[in-house]
């Protein structure tokens, strides 16, 4: 997307007619990260950079905005994100198992990208989908009970599986 | 029939009766029809309920059945997913799958008989229950803010106003004035779902008579708790009765300009509340001139990415704003001026608390208190997983217990196991134990047993689950979670962590407990925000209800859940089946196979578990370390631990259990002097040494016979009968290696020497006498 793009009006909403153009730019610097990592898979630096002068943000800000929220990336993202939930639910019905099986199965850790950057395996609080724990999520699928071997090569076919 | 595509404009509240009214007159979600409604919940998705929707509408129109498809929100029992449920017969359909939709629509709507298999069951023996409101999970439900969950097509106004959306709001258009509003709600003592339970009618009063003539409403979705989902099936599944809540709230403070916070994670939510506001909109019920009456209220969403901490008030304003989620110390608070958005004074409540609301402004206050407990008005939503059969949403009275919720509509244990602990209010909760089973679930009573409402996730934890773990698992996300803005908590947490990262591992010591006891108070009282303050509270809890399984851990090195890497591995040879799994699973070669029998080396176990997981008859055992003898060979504990420090003992305590005399000959000697010290004595064996006292050699008995074999005259000198190598022991050797390498060398006196200092002699003898109580002591017990 080109930043220069956003709608920044439309974002914001009836609201920005009590604001300044300064606050206005910044309410919508969340939405617009969202947008970038949607079209990138991440947040590259020179299109940061950009954005920066097209809401005229000084770019340390929008750094230390973007690294606070765990969901944004500054590394390129493989091409199937799977999420293993580490929630409450899922954690006590075993879906550590799950990960360290995983982790196994790809050759890749928590938070790590394969190197042909086919996958990336990460861990999420809580889908919400507790009553299905344990679960994964494969991109924006999700994946429930995943309780036992047959279920989980189930999975790791579905990760396989272009 | 009325178009959702065509939505017309209403200009007045009688426009909006006469709607409303057309829409019962065509019949939307009329009783008695043909129809069934499909959850559609994210739960229910995970399980191909939008492949089913989409057969049962290609098989209804090749049999030219007229039948209407709801793809509703959660209905709650996502275990079962996905559910249904069959009108106008009332059956509850549950895990139907696509290849079931001929069988549905041949017996239910050609024959008018239930799918028996479809059923829900109990249990394999019992009777299938045929109507949803005989179900035990829907049984003791009472929905009051789940009330259009499972009823309504969320991306349908039409049907939130035909099943009687909007009239709370046209009643307060018609015929209540702001302050009557919020007397209304505080009347009705309506507290905070989202957690502290603050009576949301005081926050709304506060709100209004805040100075400024800009005020907002903000509906906090930031559902982080993990564990708790009741926000994000009322913003999927009912998305109308947020916003009708909130245009309540914006009239009774006149606010003109809302925002409804969500989590990223939640993309459907998203997605339901833009189709939402954007109806709504067209309908005239959100925007500019609010059917006629000149009130403005517009709604937007914002989207978190990621981040626990924007659930809290000052922080979640910030992530508005565009800012890094940082809370902010209070005053100003939310709903006065500096505190809200940009400043100006807002009222945040969270998204069951705003779905509470109409019904309150349609039916009174008096029906409501008439709910519930005295302090506890209502009902309240709960999020019940964790290790229950029946998990999901499920939305009950104040003041019912926790074995109703637990085990009447969860449906007990699953696996018939033992019920352990609850673990209530997400990671700011605390774990509530056995004996409080019967307490009445309200704000006031969670608290005084030291746990919280909080969102209202309700984890269920069974014997498996080993406490430490547990507590460690909540710290390392509020820790992983804490913003880092205020020292108590960032440096607080950590350290709790580490703490409890030495226990689970094996390494934990004494007074480790009462450290953690300590900072856990400390990290309370001196943080910033909720998450701070709330943070140590699983910890605190697990360590006052379940004290002995931190000693055990800190003490025996044993986790009676088998969850952590702790305990000894043994091989029960009577249950092993000889499979081999476990010593192909080992990777650190501890499996050792004798011809009959597999055991694990415990030199070489790292506890790593693998065994245990890969055996198939669970001949796999952890035990505490003296487990054994204690069970097997009945040796009172008192008395293992004699023997295990008798184990460990070292020959210089051996020594020093009797009293000694280093008896030494010099080397020049004569055979003849030798005998006669050794027989002045009363010794088998003497240490020769040099001129400087340096020891050379030993002369032992074994010397003399060899003596006497030989012929050789007495009266030569010893040192060409001693000159040999000889093995000496260090005073640290450990009683059970100086007997290994003894036995081994076949000798029987063992000089014990520290350098070149001679510390004395240890005969084979000694050291039998030595351990010969315990070896008495096992016989006995033994025959």
């Amino acid at each position: 997307m080109k930043t220069a793009e956003i709608d920044i009006d439309q974002q914001i909403g009836e609201v920005g007619r009590i604001l300044t153009e300064q606050e206005k730019m910044k309410g919508v610097l969340i939405y617009a990260l969202h947008q970038i990592q949607a079209d990138n898979g991440y947040l590259p630096g020179d299109v940061l950079r950009r954005l920066s002068q097209n809401l005229n943000i000084p770019l340390s800000e929008i750094y230390s905005v973007a690294t606070f929220y765990k969901m944004f990336h500054f590394k390129p993202r493989g091409k199937k994100v799977v999420k293993v939930c580490l929630g409450t639910a899922c954690y006590v019905r075993g879906s550590k198992k799950v990960l360290t099986a995983l982790e196994a199965e790809f050759n890749v850790h928590n938070g790590e990208t394969t190197d042909d950057r086919a996958l990336t395996l990460e861990t999420v609080g809580c889908v919400g989908c507790c009553g299905l724990a344990p679960v994964a999520t494969i991109n924006e699928d999700v994946i429930g009970e995943i309780m036992g071997k047959k279920k989980l090569d189930v999975l790791i076919k579905s990760i396989r599986e272009e | 029939m009325t178009q959702i595509d065509n939505i017309p404009k209403l200009k007045s509240i009688d426009d909006f009766a006469a709607f409303r009214d057309l829409l019962f007159r065509e019949g939307v979600l009329a009783p008695g029809r043909k129809r069934i409604r499909v959850c559609c919940g994210t739960g229910c998705r995970a399980n191909q309920s939008l492949t089913l929707v989409e057969q049962l509408r290609k098989e209804a129109g090749k049999n030219e059945i007229e039948l209407e498809i709801v793809e509703t929100g959660c209905q709650g029992l996502c275990q079962k997913g996905p559910v249904m449920k069959i009108e106008p017969h009332g059956y509850f359909y549950q895990r139907v799958k696509k290849e079931n939709v001929n069988e549905i629509l041949s017996t239910t709507y050609l024959a008018n008989a239930p799918v028996r298999h479809l059923l829900y069951k109990g249990s394999f023996l019992d009777k299938p229950v045929e109507m949803m409101e005989d179900v035990p999970f829907y049984k003791k439900q009472m929905r009051i803010a789940l009330r259009h969950n499972g009823i309504v097509d969320p991306t349908n106004i039409y049907h939130y106003i035909a099943s009687g959306g909007y009239r709370a709001t046209e009643k307060i258009f018609s015929s209540m004035s702001p302050e009557q509003v919020i007397e209304e709600i505080r009347k009705a003592n309506l507290r905070g779902r989202g957690g502290a339970g603050f009576p949301a009618g005081v926050k709304w009063a506060h709100t209004r008579r805040a100075p400024g003539v800009i005020k907002m409403v903000i509906a906090n979705g930031d559902e982080g708790d993990p564990g708790a989902f009741m926000d994000r099936s009322i913003m999927e599944g009912d998305p109308h009765s947020l916003l009708e809540g909130m245009l309540i709230c914006a009239f009774a403070i006149d606010a003109r300009y809302g925002f409804i916070y969500v989590r990223h994670e939640y993309p459907l939510a998203v997605k339901n509340l833009r189709i939402a506001i954007e109806q709504a909109e067209k309908i005239g019920l959100l925007g500019k001139n609010i059917f006629g009456t000149g009130f403005d209220f517009t709604v937007n969403i914002r989207e978190g990415a990621g981040a626990f901490i924007c659930g809290e008030a000052t922080a979640l304003v910030a992530s508005i704003e565009g800012r890094r989620g940082f809370p902010h110390a209070r005053p100003p608070r939310v709903s006065e001026p500096g505190g809200g958005p940009w400043g100006y004074p807002a009222n945040l409540n969270n998204v069951e608390t705003y779905a509470c609301v109409p019904p309150i402004i349609e039916k009174g206050a008096d029906w409501f208190l008439g709910i519930g407990t005295e302090n506890s008005p209502g009902t309240k939503v709960f999020a019940l997983t964790g290790k229950v059969k029946n998990t999901g949403l499920v939305e009950v009275p104040m003041g019912i217990t926790l074995r109703e919720i637990i085990f009447d509509i969860g449906g007990g244990i699953i696996g018939g196991r033992k019920f352990k602990a609850v673990q209530t209010g997400g990671p700011s909760g605390g774990c509530i134990p056995e004996k409080y089973l019967d307490l009445p679930v309200d704000f006031d009573s969670l608290i005084k047993v030291r746990s919280i409402m909080g969102s209202g996730g309700m984890v269920v934890m069974d014997e498996d689950n080993c406490m430490v773990d547990i507590a460690k698992f909540f710290l390392s996300f509020t820790q992983a979670e804490s913003c880092g803005k205020c020292p108590p908590c960032r440096i607080g947490t950590y350290q709790m962590l580490q703490i409890l990262e030495k226990i689970a591992s094996g390494k934990g010591e004494e007074g480790d407990i009462e450290r953690l006891e300590r900072l856990g108070k400390l990290v309370k009282r001196g943080s910033l925000c909720g998450l701070g303050q709330s943070a140590p509270n699983p910890v605190l809890t697990t360590i006052q209800y379940f004290r002995e399984e931190y000693e055990e851990h800190i003490r025996d090195k044993y986790c009676r859940a088998k969850v952590c890497n702790l305990g000894v591995f043994t091989i029960d040879r009577e249950e092993c089946i000889l499979c081999g799994l476990c010593k192909q699973a080992c990777a650190f070669d501890a499996v050792k196979e004798t011809r009959r029998s597999f055991f694990i080396d415990r030199d070489y176990c790292t506890k790593c578990k693998a065994c245990y997981n890969v055996c198939p008859v669970n001949a796999v055992k952890i035990r505490r370390l003296y487990e054994r003898l204690e069970e097997e060979l009945k040796i009172p504990s008192d008395q293992v631990e004699i023997i295990e420090r008798r184990r460990k003992m070292t020959l210089k305590d051996v020594l020093d259990s009797r009293p000694y005399e280093i008896v030494t000959i010099q080397r020049g000697r004569t055979i003849s002097d030798a005998v006669k010290l050794m027989s002045e004595k009363n010794v088998s064996g003497l240490f020769v040494v040099d001129e400087h006292n340096k020891l050379v050699s030993i002369f032992t008995e074994r010397d003399i016979v060899r003596c006497v074999f030989n012929n050789t005259p007495t009266d030569g000198t010893i040192e060409h009968l001693a000159v040999r190598d000889i093995a000496t022991f260090d005073p640290s050797t450990e009683v059970s290696s100086a007997i290994s390498i003894a036995s081994r060398k076949k000798i029987r006196h063992l000089p014990v020497v520290e350098g070149d200092t001679i510390i004395g002699m240890i005969t084979f003898r000694d050291l039998v006498s030595y351990l010969l109580p315990e070896i008495c002591y096992m016989a006995e017990t033994m025959y």
